[in-house]
C-alpha cells in the first residue's frame, strides 16, 4: 500500500516490507527507504537506540481507557505518561499498576511474557516456589552434566537436595 | 579513604589478551540486573531508598565471605578523576556518576570483589547491577561468574521478583533474566570488505543487538563493535547465553574468511595500510582519542594476520585504556586541555611502542 506511512518515523512513504523472526513470532515493519537503510548498513554510524521508545509511541497512538485517567502507581507515584516518556518504572508496583499495558510491551518487546529461568526463592517459600526453583535448577544441572562440567553438577546437585523435604 | 588504587588488579586483569580469540574479541561482559522489595528505583528512587539500598548491600558486604575480601568504594568519597578512572575502565557506568558537573547521586558505589572480573553496582538504573567482564570470548564462565554471586545476594537481599514476569528492572528491555551479555568485538575485515551490514543485520535478525564504539562525535571508531542480546525475557539464562556464544563464533568465522579475502585480493593495500597506521602510531607528535582508535584497529589487525610479529595483543589493550583522559590526567597528575591531552596521548603511545621493541628491525 503505496500510502502507509513509515512504521519507524512515521513521516516519510513505508516502500519496504522488513519481516523479523523473534522467538518464533513473526513481526512485519513497513518502512521507508531512509529508516530501512538505517537498520542495515547505515545502523552502524547511528547511536544506538532503544527499540522501546518506538514501541512505547506505539502504544500511544492506540486509544486506552487507561489514558483518559493517566493511571498513577500507588507505591512511587508514576504516572503512565512519565513512563511513556521515560521507558522507565518507578519501583515493583509499577508491573502491577500497568500489568494491561506491559503485557502488551513485553510480548512486543521480548516476544512474550513467561519469564523461564533462575527462580528467586524468597525467605518464606511457599511449596510452589520451592518445586519451581528446584526445576529450574533441574535444568541447569542436566546442562552441566551436558556439557561435563561436573564440579558444577555437584554443586547444583547439592543445592537440589538442600531443598528436597526431610 | 579508599579509592581506585586499592582495587584489586586496578579492575584490569580484562586488558590481559587470554581467553578464546583474543585477537577478534577483547571482552565478554555478563551483568544482572536485580532491584529490592520495597523500594523505588531507577528516576523514582528517592534518598532514603537509595540509602536503604546502600545500607543494606552493606549489610551483606560485612557478612559475606567473599564480598568481604573486595573494597567497596562510594562514588561521593572520591574526587572526579578517580570516578572518571572507573569509568574509563569500564567498572562504572556513567549513570552511576550522574552528571559531569557536581556531586554523584546518592548512595552510588561499587563493589570490586578479590575475583577480579567481578563487580556490583549499587544504586545506578536498578539497585544491583550485578557484572563480570572477563579477557577474550568467555561468555559461558562469566555467566557462572555472576550467577553464583547472584546466588550469595539472593539469599540475603529481598529481591523484587514477579511470579510470571521474572525479575523485575527499571526498564521493561531487561526484565526476566535481567541477564545481558555483551562481546565487544574488533571487525575490520567484515568492514573493508563492506559485508559489515549484512552479517549486522544478520544479528537483528537472530535476536541479537550492535553498537558500535563511538568517539565524540556519532560516527564508529575503530572498527570495535558490542554485540549483545536484545531480549532478556522467555528464555533461560543457559539458552541466552549459548545462543550469543554460537552466533559470535559464527561472526568471527566471518570475520576471518574476510581477513583471507583481503590478503588475497589486497595483500598490498592492507599491508600498506597496517604499516602507515603503525607508523603514525610511532612517530606522531599528537593524537586525538579518535585517531588513535583507528589507528590501532590496523595494528590490531596487522599484529592477527602477523604482519607485525613483535608486539602483543595486550599492549594494544592497554593503550586503549591508558589513553583516555582520566587516565592521562592521572598520570600527568594535574587537568590537561584538549591540545596537551593529544601531545601527551602521542607522547605515551611513542613511549610505549618504543619499549615494546622495534618491530620495523625483523621486517
Amino acid at each position: 500500500m503505496p500510502d502507509d506511512l513509515c512504521d519507524n518515523c512515521g513521516s516519510k512513504p513505508a516502500t519496504v516490507n522488513l519481516t523479523q523472526i523473534e522467538n518464533n513470532e513473526m513481526f512485519s515493519y513497513h518502512l521507508c527507504e531512509d529508516c530501512a537503510a538505517q537498520k542495515g548498513l547505515e545502523a552502524t554510524t547511528e547511536p544506538p537506540t532503544s527499540p522501546l521508545p518506538d514501541f512505547l509511541a506505539q502504544i500511544g497512538d492506540e486509544p486506552r481507557e487507561e489514558e483518559t485517567s493517566d493511571s498513577e502507581c500507588s507505591f512511587c507515584g508514576l504516572t503512565f505518561t512519565a513512563f511513556r516518556e521515560t521507558g522507565r518504572l518507578g519501583c515493583p508496583h509499577c508491573y502491577q499498576t500497568f500489568e494491561s499495558h506491559l503485557r502488551r510491551l513485553l510480548r512486543r518487546v521480548h516476544g512474550g511474557t513467561k519469564h523461564v529461568g533462575k527462580i528467586y526463592l524468597p525467605p518464606d517459600p511457599t511449596v510452589s516456589e520451592i518445586e519451581k526453583r528446584m526445576e529450574a535448577l533441574r535444568r541447569k544441572l542436566n546442562r552441566a552434566v551436558e556439557v561435563e562440567d561436573f564440579e558444577r553438577a555437584a554443586e547444583l546437585r547439592d543445592k537440589i537436595r538442600s531443598l528436597e523435604p526431610v | 579513604m579508599n579509592d581506585f588504587t586499592t582495587i584489586p588488579d586496578y579492575g584490569l586483569s580484562w586488558l590481559e589478551a587470554s581467553g578464546d580469540h583474543s585477537d577478534i574479541v577483547l571482552s565478554t561482559r555478563v551483568r544482572l540486573a536485580r532491584n529490592l522489595q520495597g523500594h523505588a528505583f531507577g528516576v523514582r528512587a528517592r534518598v532514603n531508598d537509595r540509602q536503604a539500598v546502600l545500607a543494606n548491600f552493606k549489610e551483606v558486604f560485612a557478612r559475606s565471605e567473599s564480598l568481604m575480601k573486595g573494597t567497596l568504594l562510594e562514588m561521593k568519597d572520591l574526587g572526579p578523576r578517580a570516578r572518571r578512572i572507573l569509568l574509563e575502565r569500564r567498572l562504572v557506568t556513567s549513570d552511576l556518576l550522574g552528571k559531569t558537573e557536581g556531586d554523584p547521586p546518592t548512595g552510588t558505589a561499587v563493589h570490586v570483589s578479590h575475583r577480579d572480573p567481578l563487580s556490583v553496582m549499587v544504586n545506578e538504573e536498578d539497585h544491583l547491577r550485578v557484572q563480570s567482564l572477563l579477557s577474550g570470548l568467555r561468555i559461558q564462565e562469566s555467566w557462572e561468574i555472576v550467577d553464583s554471586l547472584d546466588e550469595e545476594l539472593g539469599q540475603e537481599l529481598p529481591y523484587a521478583f514477579h511470579h510470571e514476569f521474572g525479575f523485575l528492572t527499571s526498564c521493561p528491555t531487561n526484565v526476566g533474566s535481567g541477564l545481558r551479555a555483551s562481546v565487544f568485538m574488533h571487525l575490520p575485515g567484515l568492514v573493508l570488505t563492506k559485508e559489515i551490514g549484512k552479517v549486522l543485520q544478520g544479528l537483528t535478525q537472530v535476536g541479537l543487538t550492535f553498537r558500535g564504539l563511538y568517539g565524540e562525535g556519532s560516527e564508529v571508531v575503530g572498527n570495535f563493535f558490542q554485540v549483545s542480546n536484545q531480549t532478556t525475557l522467555g528464555k533461560s539464562e543457559e539458552d541466552l547465553v549459548d545462543h550469543l556464544d554460537k552466533i559470535v563464533r559464527q561472526v568471527i568465522q566471518y570475520e576471518m574468511q574476510a581477513r583471507q579475502v583481503l590478503l588475497r585480493d589486497a595483500r598490498g593495500v592492507t599491508e600498506d595500510k597496517i604499516w602507515r597506521a603503525y607508523g603514525l602510531l610511532r612517530y606522531a607528535r599528537a593524537l586525538s582519542f579518535e585517531e588513535l582508535m583507528n589507528l590501532l584497529s590496523g595494528v590490531r589487525l596487522g599484529l592477527s594476520l602477523k604482519l607485525l610479529p613483535e608486539l602483543r595483543v595486550y599492549t594494544l589493550n592497554k593503550m586503549m585504556i591508558f589513553t583516555q583522559s582520566a587516565h592521562l590526567e592521572q598520570a600527568v597528575g594535574r587537568d590537561l586541555g584538549s591540545e596537551e591531552r593529544d601531545s601527551h596521548r602521542a607522547a605515551y603511545v611513542r613511549r610505549i611502542l618504543t619499549s615494546e621493541g622495534d618491530v620495523t628491525a625483523n621486517s
